[in-house]
């Protein structure tokens, strides 16, 4: 079976409380908060003003900038407020407050229908943007950058990420079993896009029904199957005839769904350090923006909503939802029966490498996957002790870094050391930190040395 | 509501640093089981006193130095438990005191402590009671009847003599130090270390092999070469040690294989019947150097 190499096998994955229970719709929210920064890039403008009518899908903040992804009304109703309201990322953001107010719910009006088959590459992407998706599998990066490779860059095939790696949550697992269709759809749109002909589905093994499904939908697909191209079609465009696809299942292992972890596991090759995707000819898209870019040309939809696993030993009902962006935690949580009385942690994402956040008032932003509810007795604060130099951090780290000798080198402030000892090349997995039995917050050290080697970098330039 | 905050991962595998120390010393309990089978209880009071020492010297020192007492972390019963396993079963217990104090005060607390030491402070203590009681340090007993005699490896290297057979070489029936001399016993404790993860096999593996290897090129039996002196608990106790072996899987398979290369030239060429003690303690100078250049390729490194 295709892998990587080193990573960890965290003890106990907690999905079975979530993976057999299909996404319901959480009921419409009657208050959205929309931080205008919700990804990662630059800012947004808001595009409308307190007090104006909003309608469910209407674009209300974009920016001029290029790494950037429009917003859009989640629901229809009345703005209340622009102002700076706390983000789960930890810091106060300009948002957009919407109210539905008492009028009846307006009707969505979503703008335009397409078939990816009569779209251009160019228009794919231009929908993407105008739908505001980005990477939701939790870095939230605008999608439609990812889709713009410079020429020079021959993509040869795109990745659809299935992996879900993280322990806890069941989202895109969910989303390859029930909108199976639409992952396939939106996979060859963004094949189209960046004029890939190979389309390479990576699911880790434990989500067996989801690659029979996968596989069952291409073996039979229903008549408009998007992987056989109507005959026309076929002769006009070569790349399209050759367009191969081909689920692959990969050991489950974290972090598997890593971007570098997966393209080596599905394709055998290492993007350079330093590097992107683009580097090896490949583009990583994950199961749910496969699903956003499908309904935005299918249906027009922009991003107004995502499904969030609410798990963990802290709440009454673990589930999946479909839940608009902007809902607030506090409102997810009590459709799950609220928290139970030892709840001591709340985790924007998974246990590796979510975002513990202080409180349930915060909004759902494109980036929310998870909302994990650690109890009391799940949560320890581990006093660090002396390296004992056991070599697990070494052996778990899928990029080949030496964590102990990093942490020394950035406690000693010995920045060059820190730099020729690859801190840039971490991506924050966590296999380090969790295997150490010496319990030294080590991705803490690394996140604090990468922005102090950036910061240092623009000072000397 | 307040939730506890802190930074990912919010979950950590549950086997911290102080289970380590006590699967190792629960893996040392086998060899100490198998000498005071052999030697009695002499061997037993030498063991328990060792490490009492042991474990009183750190807490001492930390109380000194007015750091926290981490004395209970297992460590320094590591550290006692191993200086016991390798001197002789009858030696004088005033002398190992002072063998232990040296080991914990000097070769570890001096240097920072535990995660800090340059030295295997077991073995650092070996090579500083040797040069002080040289005649003590070298002064063997028969099995079951205390009979003073020689190790095998002086009589066979030295002496010129023919070598136990193998059997009793496997199962410990022979003069040498308290815990080295049953490989069975070694090798069950090093199970438990091997099938809990607490070692790897690099360092093991290169160690006896290099000893195996060179040892035949050179016209001497490779079985007995890895079954005699101190190799197995070398190799699988102290080789091991994380603290003063190299951290990657290729610094500690190059470590093991100077350790093998240095243990035959003493064997062969040098003074001393026996080189694991110095061949350890030699190749952890070395450990900075191997640790620097034997690091991990970096993924998507050229």
């Amino acid at each position: 079976m295709s892998t990587f190499k080193r990573g960890i096998h965290p003890f106990g994955y907690h999905k079975a409380e979530t993976a057999e229970k299909a996404v319901r719709e959480l009921p419409l929210p009657k208050r959205v908060v929309l931080p205008l920064q919700q990804n990662l890039g630059c800012p947004n403008e808001a595009l409308v003003k307190v007090g104006d009518e909003v309608h469910e899908g209407q674009k209300i903040a974009d920016s001029a900038k290029f790494v950037a992804a429009p917003i859009h009304a989640p629901i229809s109703g009345r703005v209340t407020k622009i102002e700076k309201l706390p983000n789960p990322c930890g810091f106060d953001v300009p948002a957009i407050v919407i109210d539905a107010g008492e009028n009846a719910p307006q009707e969505a009006r979503y703008d335009g229908k397409w078939s990816v088959d009569e779209l251009a590459p160019e228009q794919i992407r231009k929908i993407v943007r105008e739908a505001g998706i980005v990477g939701l599998g939790g870095a939230a990066f605008p999608t439609h950058v990812k889709l713009s490779p410079p020429p020079e860059k021959k993509i040869g095939a795109i990745i659809i990420n299935g992996c879900e790696c993280e322990p806890y949550i069941t989202a895109d697992h969910r989303i390859m079993l029930e909108r199976t269709e639409d992952v396939l759809y939106g996979a060859k749109a963004i094949a189209k896009a960046v004029g890939a002909d190979r389309i390479i589905i990576g699911v880790e093994d434990n989500k067996q029904d989801a690659i029979e499904k996968l596989k069952y939908e291409i073996r039979n697909g229903s008549t408009s199957s998007p992987y056989q191209p109507s005959r026309e079609k076929s002769r006009d465009t070569k790349s399209e005839t050759n367009t191969k696809l081909e689920i692959q299942s990969l050991k489950t292992k974290y972090p598997q769904g890593g971007e570098k972890m997966l393209i080596k596991a599905t394709l055998g090759r290492e993007v350079p350090s330093g590097g992107l995707a683009l580097d090896v000819g490949v583009v990583v898209q994950n199961v749910g923006t496969a699903v956003a870019v499908a309904e935005a040309i299918k249906l027009g939809k922009p991003l107004i909503d995502r499904v969030v696993t609410v798990t963990g030993s802290g709440v009454k009902e673990p589930q999946n939802l479909l839940v608009r962006i902007g809902t607030s935690f506090l409102e997810i949580i009590e459709h799950g029966g609220g928290l139970k009385d030892d709840a001591a942690k709340l985790i924007m994402g998974g246990p590796m490498m979510g975002l513990a956040v202080s409180s349930l008032d915060l909004p759902v932003v494109k980036a929310t996957t998870c909302l994990l509810v650690l109890s009391k007795k799940e949560v320890r604060e581990y006093e660090e002790q002396s390296c004992i130099r056991c070599g697990r951090c070494i052996k778990a780290c899928p990029i080949g870094l030496t964590p102990n000798f990093l942490a020394d080198f950035i406690k000693l402030k010995d920045w060059a050391r820190v730099e020729e000892y690859h801190v840039a090349d971490c991506i924050e997995c966590g296999c380090c930190a969790y295997v150490c039995p010496s319990r030294i917050y080590l991705v803490q050290y690394f996140k604090i040395a990468k922005r102090e080697l950036q910061t240092r970098k623009a000072v000397c330039r | 509501m307040s939730f506890n905050i802190s930074v990912s991962p919010h979950i950590r595998l549950p086997f911290d640093a102080k289970s380590i120390m006590w699967v190792v010393v629960l893996a040392l309990l086998f060899p100490a089981a198998a000498g005071v089978y052999f030697f009695g209880l002499p061997a037993l009071v030498l063991i328990v006193f060792t490490t009492l020492v042991a474990v009183i010297t750190e807490a001492v020192c930390q109380w000194l130095a007015k750091r926290p007492i981490t004395a209970a972390d297992g460590s320094a019963v590591v550290t006692g438990l191993l200086l016991a396993l390798i001197l002789p079963p009858t030696f004088p217990l005033w002398m190992a005191a002072i063998g232990a104090v040296f080991a914990i005060g000097i070769v570890k607390v001096l240097f920072g402590g535990l995660g800090f030491n340059i030295f295997n402070p077991a073995l650092a203590a070996r090579a500083f009671l040797l040069a002080s009681w040289p005649v003590a340090m070298t002064t063997w007993i028969r099995p079951f009847d205390a009979v003073t005699t020689a190790t095998p490896l002086f009589l066979v290297n030295k002496m010129h003599q023919a070598a136990p057979g193998y059997w009793d070489l496997f199962i410990g029936n022979r003069a040498g130090s308290l815990g080295e001399t049953s490989v069975l016993a070694i090798l069950i404790g090093a199970l438990v270390l091997l099938l809990t993860r607490v070692i790897d096999w690099p360092a093991p593996a290169a160690f006896i092999g290099s000893v195996a290897l060179f040892s035949w090129l050179l016209g001497h039996d490779p079985w007995f070469a890895i079954m005699s002196g101190g190799l197995m608990i070398g190799a699988f106790f102290m080789a091991t040690d994380y603290v003063t072996a190299p951290v990657t899987t290729k610094g500690r398979f190059i470590f093991g294989l100077g350790c093998g290369i240095m243990t035959v030239l003493i064997r062969y060429f040098g003074g001393f019947p026996e080189g694991v003690n110095y061949s350890i303690l030699f190749m952890n100078i070395l450990t900075p150097l191997i640790d620097r250049y034997a690091r991990p390729k970096l993924f998507g490194g050229r």
